[in-house]
Protein backbone atom coordinates (compact mmCIF):
# COMPACT_ATOMS: atom_id res chain seq x y z
CA UNK A 1 0.00 0.00 0.00
CA UNK A 2 1.42 3.37 -1.04
CA UNK A 3 1.85 5.45 2.41
CA UNK A 4 -0.58 8.32 0.93
CA UNK A 5 -3.51 5.77 1.27
CA UNK A 6 -2.26 4.01 4.56
CA UNK A 7 -1.78 7.76 6.11
CA UNK A 8 -5.31 8.77 4.89
CA UNK A 9 -6.94 5.19 6.57
CA UNK A 10 -4.64 6.17 9.51
CA UNK A 11 -6.35 9.49 9.45
CA UNK A 12 -9.54 8.09 9.27
CA UNK A 13 -9.25 5.58 11.46
CA UNK A 14 -8.14 7.47 14.13
CA UNK A 15 -11.43 9.82 13.80
CA UNK A 16 -13.72 6.94 13.89
CA UNK A 17 -12.06 5.91 17.46
CA UNK A 18 -12.72 9.68 18.49
CA UNK A 19 -16.50 8.98 17.23
CA UNK A 20 -16.72 5.50 19.37
CA UNK A 21 -15.50 7.41 22.60
CA UNK A 22 -17.99 10.45 21.88
CA UNK A 23 -21.09 8.02 21.18
CA UNK A 24 -20.22 5.93 24.40
CA UNK A 25 -18.98 8.88 26.28
CA UNK A 26 -22.54 10.48 25.97
CA UNK A 27 -24.45 7.69 26.28
CA UNK A 28 -22.71 6.68 29.90
CA UNK A 29 -22.92 3.13 28.55
CA UNK A 30 -21.61 0.75 25.36
CA UNK A 31 -18.70 -1.24 24.63
CA UNK A 32 -15.59 0.66 23.98
CA UNK A 33 -12.94 -2.47 23.91
CA UNK A 34 -13.93 -4.38 21.22
CA UNK A 35 -15.13 -1.34 19.21
CA UNK A 36 -11.50 0.34 19.19
CA UNK A 37 -9.67 -3.64 18.62
CA UNK A 38 -11.85 -3.74 15.15
CA UNK A 39 -11.81 -0.17 14.09
CA UNK A 40 -8.62 -0.31 11.49
CA UNK A 41 -10.23 -3.73 9.97
CA UNK A 42 -13.61 -1.88 9.85
CA UNK A 43 -11.52 1.21 8.46
CA UNK A 44 -9.79 -0.93 5.42
CA UNK A 45 -13.42 -2.22 4.93
CA UNK A 46 -15.43 0.66 4.85
CA UNK A 47 -12.39 2.96 3.17
CA UNK A 48 -10.87 0.97 0.91
CA UNK A 49 -12.69 -2.76 0.45
CA UNK A 50 -16.29 -2.62 -0.03
CA UNK A 51 -18.39 -1.28 -2.63
CA UNK A 52 -21.19 0.85 -0.94
CA UNK A 53 -22.89 4.07 -1.53
CA UNK A 54 -24.01 6.18 1.32
CA UNK A 55 -26.66 7.66 -0.97
CA UNK A 56 -28.46 4.76 -1.56
CA UNK A 57 -27.54 2.80 1.51
CA UNK A 58 -30.04 -0.29 0.10
CA UNK A 59 -28.15 -0.24 -2.77
CA UNK A 60 -28.97 -4.25 -4.49
CA UNK A 61 -25.61 -5.02 -5.52
CA UNK A 62 -23.63 -3.33 -2.78
CA UNK A 63 -21.25 -5.80 -0.70
CA UNK A 64 -22.81 -6.45 3.03
CA UNK A 65 -21.44 -5.74 6.06
CA UNK A 66 -22.69 -8.02 9.09
CA UNK A 67 -21.75 -6.90 12.48
CA UNK A 68 -22.44 -10.28 14.07
CA UNK A 69 -21.00 -8.94 17.20
CA UNK A 70 -23.40 -6.46 17.67
CA UNK A 71 -22.28 -4.58 20.79
CA UNK A 72 -19.77 -2.66 19.21
CA UNK A 73 -21.69 -0.40 17.13
CA UNK A 74 -20.46 2.22 18.74
CA UNK A 75 -17.30 1.40 15.71
CA UNK A 76 -20.13 0.83 13.13
CA UNK A 77 -21.80 3.66 14.03
CA UNK A 78 -18.52 5.93 13.64
CA UNK A 79 -17.47 4.45 10.08
CA UNK A 80 -20.87 4.81 8.76
CA UNK A 81 -21.17 8.60 9.78
CA UNK A 82 -17.32 9.26 8.47
CA UNK A 83 -18.54 7.53 5.08
CA UNK A 84 -21.21 10.02 4.83
CA UNK A 85 -24.13 7.51 5.83
CA UNK A 86 -25.51 9.91 8.18
CA UNK A 87 -23.93 12.93 9.70
CA UNK A 88 -20.87 12.66 12.61
CA UNK A 89 -23.09 14.79 15.13
CA UNK A 90 -25.62 11.95 15.35
CA UNK A 91 -22.82 9.80 17.46
CA UNK A 92 -23.48 11.62 19.82
CA UNK A 93 -27.88 10.39 20.29
CA UNK A 94 -25.87 6.82 20.99
CA UNK A 95 -28.44 4.69 23.02
CA UNK A 96 -30.55 7.87 24.04
CA UNK A 97 -34.24 7.45 23.28
CA UNK A 98 -35.49 8.17 20.02
CA UNK A 99 -32.19 7.44 18.63
CA UNK A 100 -31.75 5.60 15.28
CA UNK A 101 -28.52 4.58 16.78
CA UNK A 102 -29.95 1.90 18.73
CA UNK A 103 -27.24 0.55 21.65
CA UNK A 104 -27.22 -3.00 18.78
CA UNK A 105 -27.47 -2.47 15.41
CA UNK A 106 -30.86 -1.88 14.20
CA UNK A 107 -31.27 -2.48 10.48
CA UNK A 108 -34.72 -1.02 10.52
CA UNK A 109 -33.73 1.89 11.27
CA UNK A 110 -30.05 3.11 11.18
CA UNK A 111 -29.04 3.91 7.05
CA UNK A 112 -26.28 1.50 6.15
CA UNK A 113 -27.18 -1.09 8.89
CA UNK A 114 -27.32 -4.56 6.74
CA UNK A 115 -28.06 -6.58 9.46
CA UNK A 116 -29.98 -6.58 12.79
CA UNK A 117 -27.38 -7.83 15.77
CA UNK A 118 -26.39 -8.04 19.31
CA UNK A 119 -27.22 -11.27 20.18
CA UNK A 120 -24.13 -13.34 19.57
CA UNK A 121 -23.31 -15.93 17.04
CA UNK A 122 -26.49 -15.10 14.80
CA UNK A 123 -25.00 -12.49 12.56
CA UNK A 124 -22.36 -14.82 11.31
CA UNK A 125 -25.67 -17.18 10.00
CA UNK A 126 -27.05 -13.90 8.07
CA UNK A 127 -24.31 -13.04 6.17
CA UNK A 128 -24.19 -16.76 5.23
CA UNK A 129 -27.55 -16.60 3.79
CA UNK A 130 -26.24 -12.76 2.17
CA UNK A 131 -23.79 -14.82 0.43
CA UNK A 132 -26.22 -17.82 -0.53
CA UNK A 133 -28.65 -14.96 -2.05
CA UNK A 134 -25.69 -13.47 -4.28
CA UNK A 135 -24.87 -17.36 -5.56
CA UNK A 136 -28.56 -17.88 -6.44
CA UNK A 137 -28.90 -14.23 -7.62
CA UNK A 138 -25.45 -14.53 -9.86
CA UNK A 139 -24.14 -11.20 -7.90
CA UNK A 140 -20.15 -10.61 -7.49
CA UNK A 141 -21.40 -8.56 -4.35
CA UNK A 142 -19.10 -9.85 -1.39
CA UNK A 143 -20.31 -10.18 2.41
CA UNK A 144 -18.27 -9.46 5.62
CA UNK A 145 -19.19 -10.29 8.74
CA UNK A 146 -17.10 -9.44 12.20
CA UNK A 147 -17.18 -11.91 14.64
CA UNK A 148 -15.96 -11.22 18.40
CA UNK A 149 -13.14 -14.46 19.38
CA UNK A 150 -15.53 -14.71 22.83
CA UNK A 151 -18.44 -14.82 20.25
CA UNK A 152 -17.22 -17.81 18.59
CA UNK A 153 -17.74 -20.06 21.31
CA UNK A 154 -21.28 -20.05 20.17
CA UNK A 155 -22.41 -23.29 18.35
CA UNK A 156 -23.90 -21.40 15.70
CA UNK A 157 -21.21 -19.88 14.56
CA UNK A 158 -19.26 -23.37 13.75
CA UNK A 159 -22.81 -24.62 12.61
CA UNK A 160 -22.23 -21.22 10.15
CA UNK A 161 -19.21 -22.33 9.31
CA UNK A 162 -19.61 -25.70 8.14
CA UNK A 163 -22.39 -24.52 5.68
CA UNK A 164 -20.49 -21.73 4.13
CA UNK A 165 -17.57 -24.15 3.26
CA UNK A 166 -20.31 -27.03 2.28
CA UNK A 167 -22.01 -24.50 -0.17
CA UNK A 168 -18.63 -22.96 -1.20
CA UNK A 169 -19.51 -19.41 -0.23
CA UNK A 170 -16.03 -18.08 -1.62
CA UNK A 171 -18.11 -15.06 -1.55
CA UNK A 172 -18.11 -14.80 2.40
CA UNK A 173 -15.00 -13.61 4.40
CA UNK A 174 -15.27 -13.78 8.11
CA UNK A 175 -13.19 -11.83 10.07
CA UNK A 176 -12.80 -13.11 14.06
CA UNK A 177 -11.48 -9.88 16.28
CA UNK A 178 -8.91 -11.85 18.05
CA UNK A 179 -8.46 -9.71 20.55
CA UNK A 180 -8.02 -12.45 23.90
CA UNK A 181 -10.95 -10.93 25.67
CA UNK A 182 -14.31 -11.45 26.49
CA UNK A 183 -16.38 -10.34 29.42
CA UNK A 184 -15.08 -12.44 32.36
CA UNK A 185 -11.73 -12.53 31.18
CA UNK A 186 -8.95 -13.72 28.93
CA UNK A 187 -10.97 -16.21 26.50
CA UNK A 188 -8.13 -18.90 27.14
CA UNK A 189 -9.56 -18.50 31.05
CA UNK A 190 -13.23 -18.65 30.09
CA UNK A 191 -13.55 -21.37 27.69
CA UNK A 192 -10.54 -21.48 25.01
CA UNK A 193 -11.74 -21.30 21.57
CA UNK A 194 -8.10 -21.65 20.75
CA UNK A 195 -6.60 -22.86 18.26
CA UNK A 196 -8.71 -20.48 15.82
CA UNK A 197 -7.07 -20.76 13.02
CA UNK A 198 -6.91 -24.14 12.96
CA UNK A 199 -10.34 -24.50 13.76
CA UNK A 200 -11.47 -22.60 10.25
CA UNK A 201 -9.41 -24.58 8.34
CA UNK A 202 -10.35 -28.03 9.85
CA UNK A 203 -13.90 -26.45 8.72
CA UNK A 204 -12.56 -25.59 5.28
CA UNK A 205 -12.11 -22.20 5.33
CA UNK A 206 -9.29 -20.29 3.32
CA UNK A 207 -7.72 -18.77 6.64
CA UNK A 208 -4.76 -16.09 7.08
CA UNK A 209 -3.96 -14.60 10.20
CA UNK A 210 -3.24 -10.80 10.07
CA UNK A 211 -1.97 -7.75 12.97
CA UNK A 212 -5.76 -6.13 12.93
CA UNK A 213 -3.18 -2.77 13.31
CA UNK A 214 -0.97 -3.06 10.47
CA UNK A 215 -2.95 -2.41 7.63
CA UNK A 216 -0.20 -3.93 4.39
CA UNK A 217 -0.98 -6.98 6.49
CA UNK A 218 -5.07 -5.87 6.24
CA UNK A 219 -4.73 -4.81 2.87
CA UNK A 220 -3.13 -8.44 1.43
CA UNK A 221 -5.60 -10.34 3.87
CA UNK A 222 -8.37 -8.72 1.94
CA UNK A 223 -6.71 -8.99 -1.65
CA UNK A 224 -6.00 -12.35 -1.43
CA UNK A 225 -9.00 -13.52 0.28
CA UNK A 226 -10.67 -12.32 -3.16
CA UNK A 227 -8.70 -14.73 -5.46
CA UNK A 228 -10.09 -17.95 -3.66
CA UNK A 229 -12.12 -19.86 -5.42
CA UNK A 230 -14.73 -22.46 -3.88
CA UNK A 231 -13.87 -21.79 -0.12
CA UNK A 232 -14.70 -18.43 2.41
CA UNK A 233 -12.32 -17.30 4.07
CA UNK A 234 -11.69 -16.48 7.47
CA UNK A 235 -9.34 -13.26 8.58
CA UNK A 236 -8.11 -13.80 12.11
CA UNK A 237 -6.85 -10.70 12.97
CA UNK A 238 -4.94 -10.08 16.28
CA UNK A 239 -5.57 -7.09 17.75
CA UNK A 240 -5.71 -5.29 21.12
CA UNK A 241 -8.68 -4.30 22.76
CA UNK A 242 -9.11 -0.60 23.84
CA UNK A 243 -6.42 0.25 21.09
CA UNK A 244 -6.06 4.07 21.18
CA UNK A 245 -6.72 4.79 24.26
CA UNK A 246 -3.79 4.27 26.98
CA UNK A 247 -6.03 3.15 29.68
CA UNK A 248 -8.01 1.00 28.02
CA UNK A 249 -5.82 -1.28 26.56
CA UNK A 250 -5.94 -5.08 27.17
CA UNK A 251 -8.64 -4.58 30.22
CA UNK A 252 -11.67 -6.81 29.93
CA UNK A 253 -13.06 -3.66 32.32
CA UNK A 254 -13.41 -1.71 29.55
CA UNK A 255 -15.49 -3.82 27.76
CA UNK A 256 -18.50 -2.30 28.45
CA UNK A 257 -17.99 0.52 30.29
CA UNK A 258 -18.69 4.19 29.47
CA UNK A 259 -15.52 6.76 30.31
CA UNK A 260 -16.92 9.35 32.73
CA UNK A 261 -15.51 13.03 31.86
CA UNK A 262 -11.78 12.79 32.95
CA UNK A 263 -11.33 9.95 31.27
CA UNK A 264 -13.13 10.77 27.94
CA UNK A 265 -10.80 14.02 27.95
CA UNK A 266 -7.93 11.90 28.33
CA UNK A 267 -8.95 9.47 25.29
CA UNK A 268 -9.90 12.60 23.25
CA UNK A 269 -6.60 14.16 23.92
CA UNK A 270 -4.38 11.07 23.01
CA UNK A 271 -6.83 10.52 20.04
CA UNK A 272 -6.33 14.32 19.04
CA UNK A 273 -2.47 13.74 19.16
CA UNK A 274 -2.57 11.07 17.34
CA UNK A 275 -4.12 12.51 14.86
CA UNK A 276 -2.21 16.14 14.71
CA UNK A 277 1.07 13.34 14.39
CA UNK A 278 -0.86 12.47 11.36
CA UNK A 279 -1.64 15.15 9.75
CA UNK A 280 1.85 17.01 10.15
CA UNK B 1 -41.54 5.68 51.29
CA UNK B 2 -39.43 8.05 49.93
CA UNK B 3 -35.46 7.10 51.03
CA UNK B 4 -36.22 3.53 50.60
CA UNK B 5 -33.10 1.41 50.13
CA UNK B 6 -32.62 0.14 46.53
CA UNK B 7 -30.79 -2.91 45.53
CA UNK B 8 -31.00 -4.57 42.17
CA UNK B 9 -32.94 -8.50 42.28
CA UNK B 10 -29.69 -9.46 40.84
CA UNK B 11 -27.66 -8.55 43.54
CA UNK B 12 -29.96 -10.52 45.98
CA UNK B 13 -29.35 -13.82 43.53
CA UNK B 14 -25.97 -13.30 44.02
CA UNK B 15 -26.09 -13.21 47.67
CA UNK B 16 -28.37 -15.78 48.06
CA UNK B 17 -26.02 -18.20 46.40
CA UNK B 18 -23.31 -17.37 48.66
CA UNK B 19 -25.36 -18.59 51.59
CA UNK B 20 -26.19 -21.39 49.67
CA UNK B 21 -22.65 -22.59 48.94
CA UNK B 22 -22.65 -23.39 52.63
CA UNK B 23 -25.86 -24.37 53.40
CA UNK B 24 -25.90 -26.96 50.29
CA UNK B 25 -22.63 -28.78 48.78
CA UNK B 26 -24.78 -29.90 45.77
CA UNK B 27 -25.48 -26.34 44.55
CA UNK B 28 -23.27 -25.44 41.35
CA UNK B 29 -23.55 -22.49 39.43
CA UNK B 30 -22.96 -22.22 35.75
CA UNK B 31 -22.35 -19.08 33.75
CA UNK B 32 -21.75 -17.57 30.20
CA UNK B 33 -19.44 -15.10 30.49
CA UNK B 34 -21.62 -12.96 31.93
CA UNK B 35 -20.86 -13.66 36.10
CA UNK B 36 -20.00 -10.39 36.87
CA UNK B 37 -23.45 -9.20 35.50
CA UNK B 38 -25.89 -11.63 36.70
CA UNK B 39 -24.19 -11.28 40.02
CA UNK B 40 -23.00 -15.04 39.60
CA UNK B 41 -19.71 -13.95 40.08
CA UNK B 42 -20.21 -13.75 43.37
CA UNK B 43 -21.01 -17.74 44.22
CA UNK B 44 -17.60 -17.66 41.90
CA UNK B 45 -15.27 -15.83 44.42
CA UNK B 46 -16.77 -17.74 47.71
CA UNK B 47 -16.50 -21.07 46.13
CA UNK B 48 -14.81 -21.41 42.97
CA UNK B 49 -14.79 -25.24 42.69
CA UNK B 50 -18.55 -25.19 42.29
CA UNK B 51 -18.42 -22.35 39.78
CA UNK B 52 -18.39 -23.22 36.15
CA UNK B 53 -18.33 -20.45 33.23
CA UNK B 54 -19.42 -21.93 30.08
CA UNK B 55 -18.03 -18.87 27.90
CA UNK B 56 -20.85 -17.22 25.36
CA UNK B 57 -22.63 -20.89 24.69
CA UNK B 58 -26.19 -20.86 26.28
CA UNK B 59 -27.65 -24.35 24.59
CA UNK B 60 -24.60 -26.13 26.03
CA UNK B 61 -24.67 -24.56 29.22
CA UNK B 62 -28.03 -26.06 29.49
CA UNK B 63 -27.13 -29.23 28.25
CA UNK B 64 -24.65 -29.55 31.02
CA UNK B 65 -26.87 -28.83 33.72
CA UNK B 66 -29.55 -30.80 32.62
CA UNK B 67 -26.64 -33.88 32.76
CA UNK B 68 -25.33 -32.20 36.02
CA UNK B 69 -29.03 -32.74 37.68
CA UNK B 70 -28.92 -36.44 36.94
CA UNK B 71 -26.22 -36.91 38.83
CA UNK B 72 -27.68 -35.33 41.81
CA UNK B 73 -25.96 -31.35 41.72
CA UNK B 74 -28.13 -28.97 41.73
CA UNK B 75 -27.29 -26.84 39.13
CA UNK B 76 -28.36 -22.88 39.27
CA UNK B 77 -27.64 -21.75 36.12
CA UNK B 78 -28.17 -17.87 34.64
CA UNK B 79 -27.05 -15.37 32.36
CA UNK B 80 -29.37 -12.53 30.63
CA UNK B 81 -33.07 -13.37 30.93
CA UNK B 82 -33.05 -13.29 26.58
CA UNK B 83 -29.70 -15.61 26.24
CA UNK B 84 -31.55 -18.28 28.58
CA UNK B 85 -35.48 -18.02 28.37
CA UNK B 86 -35.39 -16.76 24.52
CA UNK B 87 -31.95 -18.69 22.97
CA UNK B 88 -31.83 -21.61 24.83
CA UNK B 89 -35.64 -21.99 24.61
CA UNK B 90 -35.57 -25.45 23.49
CA UNK B 91 -32.85 -26.83 25.27
CA UNK B 92 -34.57 -26.19 28.33
CA UNK B 93 -37.83 -27.48 27.04
CA UNK B 94 -36.27 -30.94 26.11
CA UNK B 95 -33.29 -31.13 28.34
CA UNK B 96 -35.01 -29.72 31.31
CA UNK B 97 -38.66 -29.04 31.34
CA UNK B 98 -39.37 -32.87 29.71
CA UNK B 99 -37.22 -35.02 32.23
CA UNK B 100 -38.37 -32.35 34.84
CA UNK B 101 -34.53 -31.72 35.77
CA UNK B 102 -33.97 -30.23 39.36
CA UNK B 103 -32.44 -27.07 37.41
CA UNK B 104 -32.59 -23.76 38.66
CA UNK B 105 -32.82 -21.53 35.75
CA UNK B 106 -32.30 -17.50 37.13
CA UNK B 107 -32.03 -15.20 34.32
CA UNK B 108 -31.08 -11.39 34.75
CA UNK B 109 -31.59 -8.45 33.25
CA UNK B 110 -35.33 -9.19 31.77
CA UNK B 111 -37.80 -6.97 30.57
CA UNK B 112 -36.96 -3.33 29.42
CA UNK B 113 -35.87 -2.18 32.80
CA UNK B 114 -32.33 -3.24 30.78
CA UNK B 115 -32.38 0.22 28.99
CA UNK B 116 -29.67 0.76 27.14
CA UNK B 117 -28.66 -2.26 25.54
CA UNK B 118 -31.94 -1.99 23.63
CA UNK B 119 -34.33 -4.12 22.13
CA UNK B 120 -32.16 -7.44 21.12
CA UNK B 121 -31.42 -7.73 24.89
CA UNK B 122 -35.04 -6.44 26.63
CA UNK B 123 -36.83 -10.06 27.19
CA UNK B 124 -40.05 -9.29 27.09
CA UNK B 125 -40.96 -12.93 26.53
CA UNK B 126 -39.87 -15.17 29.18
CA UNK B 127 -42.78 -15.56 31.52
CA UNK B 128 -44.45 -16.58 28.42
CA UNK B 129 -41.62 -19.07 27.26
CA UNK B 130 -41.27 -20.18 30.33
CA UNK B 131 -44.84 -20.63 31.68
CA UNK B 132 -45.62 -22.64 28.51
CA UNK B 133 -43.66 -25.59 29.41
CA UNK B 134 -45.18 -28.47 31.60
CA UNK B 135 -44.33 -28.74 35.13
CA UNK B 136 -42.06 -25.21 34.86
CA UNK B 137 -42.71 -23.35 38.25
CA UNK B 138 -42.06 -19.57 37.21
CA UNK B 139 -41.27 -16.98 39.99
CA UNK B 140 -41.10 -13.09 39.35
CA UNK B 141 -39.86 -11.55 42.68
CA UNK B 142 -40.55 -7.62 43.91
CA UNK B 143 -37.73 -6.72 45.33
CA UNK B 144 -34.28 -7.41 47.37
CA UNK B 145 -36.32 -9.56 50.14
CA UNK B 146 -38.19 -11.50 48.14
CA UNK B 147 -35.54 -12.15 45.71
CA UNK B 148 -33.38 -13.69 48.06
CA UNK B 149 -36.50 -16.13 49.53
CA UNK B 150 -37.10 -17.54 46.06
CA UNK B 151 -34.30 -18.32 45.52
CA UNK B 152 -33.71 -19.83 48.79
CA UNK B 153 -37.15 -21.65 48.23
CA UNK B 154 -36.04 -22.76 44.95
CA UNK B 155 -33.10 -24.82 46.19
CA UNK B 156 -35.46 -26.58 48.30
CA UNK B 157 -37.76 -27.15 45.88
CA UNK B 158 -37.34 -30.36 43.86
CA UNK B 159 -37.93 -29.72 40.20
CA UNK B 160 -37.16 -26.98 37.52
CA UNK B 161 -37.86 -23.22 38.39
CA UNK B 162 -37.67 -19.90 36.27
CA UNK B 163 -37.02 -17.26 38.37
CA UNK B 164 -36.52 -13.78 36.76
CA UNK B 165 -34.17 -10.82 38.01
CA UNK B 166 -34.01 -7.26 37.30
CA UNK B 167 -31.35 -5.18 36.44
CA UNK B 168 -31.73 -1.66 37.95
CA UNK B 169 -32.02 -0.93 41.53
CA UNK B 170 -35.35 -1.34 42.55
CA UNK B 171 -36.93 0.17 46.35
CA UNK B 172 -36.71 -3.13 48.83
CA UNK B 173 -40.22 -2.75 50.50
CA UNK B 174 -40.76 -6.29 52.20
CA UNK B 175 -39.76 -6.16 55.75
CA UNK B 176 -37.53 -8.86 56.47
CA UNK B 177 -38.72 -9.76 59.96
CA UNK B 178 -42.41 -10.39 58.63
CA UNK B 179 -41.97 -11.60 55.12
CA UNK B 180 -42.99 -15.33 54.12
CA UNK B 181 -42.26 -16.31 51.03
CA UNK B 182 -44.00 -19.76 49.59
CA UNK B 183 -43.60 -20.87 46.22
CA UNK B 184 -47.59 -20.48 44.45
CA UNK B 185 -48.80 -18.35 47.67
CA UNK B 186 -49.91 -14.50 46.44
CA UNK B 187 -49.48 -12.10 48.94
CA UNK B 188 -52.15 -9.76 50.05
CA UNK B 189 -50.59 -6.33 50.35
CA UNK B 190 -53.49 -3.87 50.71
CA UNK B 191 -57.03 -4.99 51.12
CA UNK B 192 -59.39 -2.77 49.10
CA UNK B 193 -62.79 -3.46 47.34
CA UNK B 194 -63.46 -1.03 44.68
CA UNK B 195 -60.71 -2.57 41.88
CA UNK B 196 -57.86 -4.65 42.38
CA UNK B 197 -54.41 -4.33 41.42
CA UNK B 198 -52.37 -7.44 40.49
CA UNK B 199 -48.26 -7.20 39.69
CA UNK B 200 -45.36 -9.13 39.66
CA UNK B 201 -41.77 -7.96 39.53
CA UNK B 202 -40.84 -4.28 39.83
CA UNK B 203 -44.29 -3.38 38.91
CA UNK B 204 -45.25 -4.62 42.76
CA UNK B 205 -43.81 -1.41 44.26
CA UNK B 206 -45.26 0.96 41.59
CA UNK B 207 -49.04 -0.47 41.92
CA UNK B 208 -48.15 0.11 45.83
CA UNK B 209 -47.75 3.34 45.47
CA UNK B 210 -50.78 3.81 42.66
CA UNK B 211 -53.16 2.77 45.67
CA UNK B 212 -51.84 5.24 47.95
CA UNK B 213 -52.52 7.51 45.17
CA UNK B 214 -55.95 6.05 44.50
CA UNK B 215 -56.67 6.23 47.77
CA UNK B 216 -56.68 9.42 48.20
CA UNK B 217 -58.63 10.07 45.35
CA UNK B 218 -61.33 7.82 47.05
CA UNK B 219 -60.59 4.91 45.07
CA UNK B 220 -59.77 1.62 47.35
CA UNK B 221 -57.39 -0.34 45.41
CA UNK B 222 -57.00 -4.05 46.66
CA UNK B 223 -52.99 -5.06 45.55
CA UNK B 224 -51.74 -8.46 45.42
CA UNK B 225 -48.51 -9.42 44.60
CA UNK B 226 -48.26 -12.71 42.59
CA UNK B 227 -44.53 -13.35 42.73
CA UNK B 228 -45.48 -17.12 41.41
CA UNK B 229 -46.76 -16.71 38.11
CA UNK B 230 -46.89 -20.55 38.07
CA UNK B 231 -48.83 -22.09 39.65
CA UNK B 232 -50.62 -19.51 39.79
CA UNK B 233 -52.59 -18.70 43.23
CA UNK B 234 -55.72 -18.94 41.70
CA UNK B 235 -57.83 -18.49 45.41
CA UNK B 236 -56.40 -15.31 46.04
CA UNK B 237 -57.10 -14.08 42.18
CA UNK B 238 -60.66 -15.44 42.21
CA UNK B 239 -61.63 -13.83 45.51
CA UNK B 240 -60.22 -10.58 44.41
CA UNK B 241 -62.32 -11.33 41.12
CA UNK B 242 -65.42 -11.56 43.32
CA UNK B 243 -65.33 -8.96 46.27
CA UNK B 244 -63.71 -6.05 43.76
CA UNK B 245 -65.32 -7.17 40.45
CA UNK B 246 -62.33 -5.79 38.32
CA UNK B 247 -58.59 -6.42 37.67
CA UNK B 248 -55.48 -4.38 36.37
CA UNK B 249 -52.75 -6.50 35.94
CA UNK B 250 -49.20 -4.99 36.13
CA UNK B 251 -46.05 -6.55 34.90
CA UNK B 252 -42.82 -6.02 33.05
CA UNK B 253 -43.41 -8.34 30.22
CA UNK B 254 -45.24 -8.37 27.36
CA UNK B 255 -49.17 -8.54 27.86
CA UNK B 256 -49.23 -11.37 25.56
CA UNK B 257 -48.27 -14.65 27.53
CA UNK B 258 -47.30 -13.01 30.80
CA UNK B 259 -48.80 -12.28 34.28
CA UNK B 260 -52.20 -10.80 32.85
CA UNK B 261 -53.22 -13.65 30.48
CA UNK B 262 -52.67 -15.74 33.35
CA UNK B 263 -54.47 -14.08 35.84
CA UNK B 264 -57.44 -13.75 33.21
CA UNK B 265 -57.50 -16.94 32.36
CA UNK B 266 -58.44 -18.31 35.82
CA UNK B 267 -61.17 -15.91 36.21
CA UNK B 268 -62.42 -16.33 32.68
CA UNK B 269 -62.89 -19.63 34.39
CA UNK B 270 -63.89 -19.52 37.86
CA UNK B 271 -65.30 -16.18 38.43
CA UNK B 272 -65.36 -13.60 34.85
CA UNK B 273 -64.67 -9.86 35.56
CA UNK B 274 -63.32 -7.63 33.52
CA UNK B 275 -58.97 -8.08 33.53
CA UNK B 276 -57.36 -4.87 31.94
CA UNK B 277 -53.75 -5.75 31.36
CA UNK B 278 -50.81 -3.33 31.18
CA UNK B 279 -47.33 -4.49 29.57
CA UNK B 280 -45.77 -4.19 26.66
CA UNK B 281 -48.17 -3.83 24.25
CA UNK B 282 -46.80 -6.26 21.50
CA UNK B 283 -44.18 -4.28 20.60
CA UNK B 284 -40.26 -4.40 21.11
CA UNK B 285 -38.22 -2.13 23.30
CA UNK B 286 -35.78 0.38 22.63
CA UNK B 287 -32.24 1.85 24.15
CA UNK B 288 -32.78 4.38 26.24
CA UNK B 289 -32.04 5.20 30.18
CA UNK B 290 -34.23 2.13 32.21
CA UNK B 291 -36.44 4.50 34.63
CA UNK B 292 -37.18 6.66 31.63
CA UNK B 293 -38.37 3.38 28.79
CA UNK B 294 -40.67 2.18 31.96
CA UNK B 295 -42.05 5.73 32.18
CA UNK B 296 -42.71 5.68 28.37
CA UNK B 297 -44.23 2.64 28.68
CA UNK B 298 -46.85 3.02 31.19
CA UNK B 299 -44.93 0.97 33.59
CA UNK B 300 -44.83 3.58 36.68
CA UNK B 301 -46.99 4.41 39.58
CA UNK B 302 -49.34 7.06 37.43
CA UNK B 303 -50.13 4.87 34.74
CA UNK B 304 -51.37 2.41 37.33
CA UNK B 305 -53.57 4.68 39.06
CA UNK B 306 -54.85 6.72 35.97
CA UNK B 307 -55.83 3.02 34.83
CA UNK B 308 -57.17 1.59 37.85
CA UNK B 309 -59.58 4.77 38.10
CA UNK B 310 -60.93 4.07 34.99
CA UNK B 311 -61.45 0.72 35.49
CA UNK B 312 -63.36 1.31 38.80
CA UNK B 313 -65.24 3.57 37.54
CA UNK B 314 -66.12 1.50 34.47
CA UNK B 315 -67.57 -1.42 36.56
C1 LIG C 1 -25.98 -14.76 22.88
C2 LIG C 1 -25.33 -13.73 23.71
N1 LIG C 1 -24.84 -14.07 24.92
C3 LIG C 1 -24.27 -13.15 25.70
C4 LIG C 1 -24.19 -11.84 25.30
C5 LIG C 1 -23.59 -10.80 26.21
N2 LIG C 1 -22.27 -10.35 25.73
C6 LIG C 1 -22.13 -9.20 25.04
S1 LIG C 1 -20.56 -8.92 24.56
C7 LIG C 1 -20.03 -10.35 25.28
C8 LIG C 1 -18.58 -10.72 25.21
C9 LIG C 1 -18.09 -10.74 23.81
O1 LIG C 1 -16.74 -11.00 23.75
P1 LIG C 1 -16.02 -10.98 22.33
O2 LIG C 1 -16.83 -11.75 21.37
O3 LIG C 1 -14.64 -11.41 22.53
O4 LIG C 1 -16.14 -9.45 21.91
P2 LIG C 1 -15.02 -8.29 21.86
O5 LIG C 1 -13.87 -8.70 22.70
O6 LIG C 1 -14.63 -8.18 20.43
O7 LIG C 1 -15.72 -7.06 22.35
C10 LIG C 1 -21.10 -11.02 25.89
C11 LIG C 1 -20.99 -12.28 26.64
C12 LIG C 1 -24.73 -11.52 24.04
N3 LIG C 1 -24.72 -10.25 23.58
N4 LIG C 1 -25.28 -12.47 23.27
MG1 LIG D 1 -12.78 -10.51 22.46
Amino acid sequence: MNETTKKELMITACKIRMGIIEGVYNAKSGHPGGSLSMTDVLTYLYFKEMNVDPQNPKWEDRDRFVLSKGHCAPALYSALAHKGFFPVEELKTLRKVGARLQGHPDMKGTPGVDMTSGSLGQGVSAAGGMALAAKIDNKDYRVYAYLGDGEIEEGQVWEAAMFAAHKKLDNLCVIVDFNGLQIDGAITDVNSPCPIPEKYEAFGFNVITIDAHDFDQIEAAFEQAKTVKGKPTAIIAVSTKGKGVSYMLNKASWHGAAPNKEQYDIAMEELKAELAALEE
Amino acid sequence: MADMIKKATRESYGEALVELADINEKVVVLDADLAEATKSGMFKKKCPERFFDCGIAEANLVGTAAGLATCGKIPFISSFAMFLAGRAFEQIRNSIGYPHMNVKICATHAGISVGEDGATHQCNEDIALMRAIPGMTVISPSDHIEAKAAVKAAADFEGPVYIRFGRVAAPVFNTSDDYKFEIGKGLLLRDGKDVTIVATGLMVYESLLAAEALAEQGIDARVINIHTIKPIDKDIIIKAAKETGAILTVEEHSVIGGLGEAVAAVTAEEAPVKVVKIGMNDKFGYSGPALELLKLEGLCADNIAAKAKALAESK
